[in-house]
Order: C-alpha cells, then structure tokens, then sequence
C-alpha cells in the first residue's frame, strides 16, 4: 500500500539533490536544472495531497499553477544567463561579482 | 505487492536515479538529457497520485517548453567557456562538493525523520477526508471537476498567474532583445 509518506520521502530526495546541484555546480544552467527539481519536489508535494480533496481540487490547481510559474521563472533566468554570457563571458556564477557595467 | 505499488517503485527508482545522475554527471548535456528522464517519471509519480491532467501539463510545459528552452540556451552560451570550467572542475571535485554533499545528505535525513515521524495520513483533513469519502478513487473522472474549479473558486489566482505569465515573458523578451547602442 503506497501511503503518503512515500511521496513525501520521494520528494525529500528530490529536493535535496536538487539543493546539492544548487550548492556545488558551477554553471549557471545546471543551478536552474536544480531550481527546477526543487520546484518538482514541491509539485509533487502539492499532488500527493492534493489527492485527499476532490471536491475543491486545491492541490492540482495550485500545481498547475506552480508549474506555470516554473516557465515563467526558467524563462526569465535564462534570458539573465544569456545577458550575463554575453557581458561577462562564463556563465560560472561564482565569478559574476560586479554590477556595474 | 499490487501492480500501483511496483509502478511507484519503478517510477520513484527512475526519479531519483536518473536525478542523481544528472546532479553527478561530468558532460553537460547527457545530465540536460537525464532530466527529460526525470521529468516523465515524475509526470508518472504524477498520474499515481491520481492527478493525471497534472501529469499531462507537466510533460507539455517542463518536457516540451522548459527543456527545450535550457537546451536552446545551453546551446547558444559557447562551448568554449564550458569546456574551461569542465577541467577546472574535475581537479578540484572531491575538495569543492564536500560541503554541499554533506549538508544536502544531512538536509535529507532531517527531512526523512520530520516526514516518517509526521504520519501525514492522521491529520485532521485527510482523516475526515478518507471517512467522508471525498478523497480521490481511481474510479473518479477528475479533469472536468479541475477545469470547473480552475473557472470558478480559483479565477482569481488564475487570472493573477497569467498577469504575472505575461510581465515574465515581456521581460524575457526585453532582456534577451539585442543591445542597442545607448
């Protein structure tokens, strides 16, 4: 019998790899690739609940939101990171230190 | 063990497998690739849930838009950079992941004991859920009941995520338009 806490943990682990992508890589790309599995985690959280309310569907609904929110989100990044590459050259963020043009 | 019950252990092994393989990966675009893999076995961990127009709006947006986009620009940002920081990496790997292993390893056991000792089944909704029989049953038809709610009782938010859906990809557009000479 597959109960809640089996999601749950599911989607500890992913938020935890997610946050070591987040913490160890150096470019800027696989950082959003971890944003994005913990964005995921979170998601799955969302549904694994949201399966104990059919009647207002709160769950899924605010899935589907979050999910559309991830888009909005990656698209915005990744516009940063081209600009970046293009002022800076690398995309490492470790090395994007100055604001100033 | 019933057939749901091997779908979610195959479906949670792919995940996290094919996570943990895009988060240790040296090449670049095999991990990008690994996450096509993640993404549709969590769309499955998704349809398990019962939730399955959840499921389908994951692999339209995340597989077919997302993905895409991270590869597009994964593309565009030159391979030479890329290479420079590849090598520089591989000398400093154990040193430089260390911390971020062991804080993400111990997160992860907090996490675990948080969620094990929490027994999310007896909260007071879902209890009153399971009895009153408003959970979801496989025999259920749900999308109709989604796009129903998602035009009533969530307009509001519905409204709000697609005012904020435009501003981001105005601003993507803004950011990502070639400089002008000012």
């Amino acid at each position: 019998m597959i109960t809640l806490t089996h999601f749950l943990i599911v989607s500890a682990g992913l938020f935890c790899i997610g946050l070591y992508m987040i913490l160890s890589k150096q470019n800027a790309i696989q950082v959003l690739i971890g944003v994005e599995l913990m964005l995921n985690a979170a998601i799955l959280n969302l549904v694994a609940f949201g399966r104990y309310d059919r009647l207002n569907n709160g769950g899924q609904t605010f899935a589907l939101f979050a999910i559309v929110l991830a888009a909005a989100s990656t698209a915005v990044a990744l516009a940063i990171v081209l600009n970046v590459y293009r002022r800076y050259k690398t995309i490492d963020p470790g090395k994007v230190n100055q604001l100033k043009d | 063990m019933s057939m749901v019950d091997v779908m979610f252990y195959v479906m949670s092994l792919v995940t996290l497998g094919s996570a943990l393989y895009v988060a240790a990966s040296k090449n670049l675009v095999r991990s990008v690739f690994m996450f096509f893999v993640t993404l549709f076995a969590l769309a499955g961990l998704y349809v398990l849930c019962l939730a399955d127009f959840v499921a389908v709006t994951q692999v339209v947006i995340y597989v077919g838009g997302i993905l895409v986009l991270i590869l597009f620009a994964f593309m565009l940002s030159g391979r030479e950079a890329l290479a420079g920081l590849q090598q520089r990496r591989n000398q400093l790997l154990a040193v430089n992941n260390l911390p971020a292993l062991v804080l993400s390893v111990l997160f992860f056991g907090m996490m675990a004991v948080v969620m094990l000792k929490a027994k999310p089944e007896s909260l007071g909704w879902i209890a009153e859920a399971t009895a009153q029989h408003t959970a979801f049953t496989p025999q259920n038809v749900t999308i109709s009941n989604v796009g129903v709610n998602l035009m009533t009782r969530y307009l509001l938010p519905l409204e709000a995520i697609s005012i904020l859906l435009l501003m981001a990809l105005v601003g993507a557009a803004h950011l990502s338009r070639k400089e002008v000479e000012a």
